[in-house]
């Protein structure tokens, strides 16, 4: 379980976040949903410590990470496993070497188990036998797929996933939701997801926090977040011409 | 302020660098890829410049040089000390500012806006060692091969002239490159070198790590990075010539 308590974030005096306090929960897809712009992507890159909080604290299984020094937080981050927006994958790497890096740094494996362990994660995404493949060479959707991989080389406790259907067409976008879903199942993991496609939310969202204007508007799960009465949370939900006939 | 705080970023950043690595054999192999994209794939056109520069030096010589009290060794002679002493370590090093310091600070600057530079940091990866130690070490250890090769063509280069053109005898070219030989010039010539490796290597890794934005900016840092590492050339070869010749 991850617990983000009272956190604050402002650049250059402009607050980004004020008092997000929420959790994300063990073997559940936990979606941060918001607008463009509404500090979502802020809150994941303070919980990966890429940003460093102003106030406030972000535990991960009762373990304090957002004060720690940057070399201490380093037994945390190799129990994450992290899906950035465009995947960012080793442009110079191909499939192999970009899924096996983590386990060439992080373990003793043998050269044996991490080839292995490589191929039980393709076959996880659905692409067995792609090792050899450059990232230039990969689709968009088989790019998050081989980011996904590498994310979960080490079988991480904690997943995220920062807009990981944003530029997908809505069959693979899907295909992206489910695998995740059944990843976070399979393994347990606490899985953190920033999206705003409706999509997701509805098929994913085991719990939904909603931010907006950098605080938390809203949190609930998939069943209620068509039902709520919260006017900026229905104004982000119906903002589109196919959900406002779909409530009609 | 503003050269003030890239200064302190730049030794910030340049003590991450310098961490010992997380693991040798990952280190090691980035080690042998370096040696290759900054050394070995330097080697036409050092070789190239070299050879034409060696030539040209000759050709002046021989025309600036035109008097019967002067013997024609010194074609040899000063062709040799040219290459030596400057045209090598410091204009061929330059040539390589551009060359390698553009790939670097565009490689370094595009893994930036890509964040494959925050997922090395998710994963617990120093990115700075991991990243930038590999190419300093590469430049450091090639650098001076690559120069020794550039007098070596370049004397060559000035003989072929000779002796094409017929401006001085094979032999008393050979007998100039051999005239008042002091094995300081190659220390000199080395030691430059090295500071000049240091300095390519070091600030276009920096200009590329610190990008902001999108490909116009890692454009931007490139240039920037071949700009700033030429006339940090310029400044230490003029400051590392006090120090040792004089």
């Amino acid at each position: 379980m991850i617990e983000v308590q009272h956190i604050y974030k402002s650049f250059e005096g402009a607050t980004v976040l004020q008092d997000i306090n929420t959790s994300f929960e063990q073997g559940k897809t936990n979606l941060i949903i918001g607008q463009s712009g509404s500090g979502k992507t802020v809150l994941m890159k303070c919980c990966i410590g890429l940003y460093d909080v102003d106030e406030g604290n972000i535990l991960f299984n009762d373990r304090e990470f957002a004060h720690l020094a940057e070399k201490k937080r380093q037994q945390i981050r190799q129990e994450m496993g992290v899906l950035f927006q465009g995947g960012a994958l080793f442009d110079s790497f191909n499939v192999e070497e970009n899924i096996m890096f983590p386990l060439n740094m992080f373990t003793n494996m043998s050269p044996k188990e991490k080839k292995e362990r490589v191929n039980f994660v393709l076959e996880h995404v659905d692409l067995a036998g792609t090792n050899r493949k450059f990232p230039s060479e990969l689709s968009g959707g088989m790019l998050k797929r081989v980011a996904i991989a590498r994310a979960i080389s080490l079988i991480p406790k904690y997943l995220f996933a920062d807009e990981p259907n944003s530029g997908l067409d809505p069959k693979t976008a899907e295909r992206i939701d489910g695998l995740l879903s059944d990843l976070t199942k399979k393994f347990n993991m606490t899985t953190v997801i920033n999206t705003h496609d409706m999509n997701s939310v509805l098929q994913i969202g085991e719990k939904i926090s909603f931010i907006n204007k950098g605080k938390l508007w809203w949190e609930g799960n998939n069943k209620e977040v068509l039902k709520t009465d919260n006017e900026e949370l229905n104004e982000f939900i119906f903002a589109t011409a196919l959900t406002r006939r779909i409530k009609e | 302020m503003k050269i003030l705080h890239q200064i302190g970023e730049y030794l910030y950043i340049m003590l991450q660098a310098f961490k010992r690595p997380d693991k040798g054999f990952v280190f090691r192999r980035q080690l042998l890829l370096d040696l290759k994209r900054i050394g070995s794939d330097s080697i036409g056109i050092v070789a190239i410049v070299s050879l034409f520069l060696g030539a040209i030096i000759a050709i002046q010589m021989a025309y600036n040089i035109d008097s019967p009290f002067i013997p024609n060794t010194i074609i040899g002679f000063s062709t040799r000390q040219m290459m030596v002493l400057e045209i090598s370590p410091t204009f061929i090093s330059m040539i390589l500012a551009g060359k390698v310091g553009s790939r670097i600070a565009s490689e370094i600057g595009t893994m930036r806006i890509t964040e494959q530079i925050d997922a090395l940091r998710v994963m617990g990866v120093n990115p700075a060692n991991y990243l930038i130690l590999p190419k300093i070490t590469a430049a450091v250890i090639y650098f001076p091969i690559l120069i020794i090769f550039s007098i070596f063509l370049g004397v060559v280069g000035g003989w072929i002239s000779s002796i094409v053109t017929g401006i001085v005898p094979s032999a008393e070219y050979i007998n100039g490159i051999r005239d008042w030989y002091d094995p300081f010039t190659i220390s000199y010539a080395m030691i430059k070198t090295v500071v000049f490796a240091f300095i390519i290597t070091s600030v276009s890794a920096y200009k590329g790590y610190t990008v902001k934005g999108g490909s116009v900016e890692v454009g931007q840092a490139s240039t920037d990075a071949v700009v700033q590492s030429s006339i940090l050339i310029i400044f230490f070869d003029l400051l590392l010539t006090q120090l040792l010749l004089t």
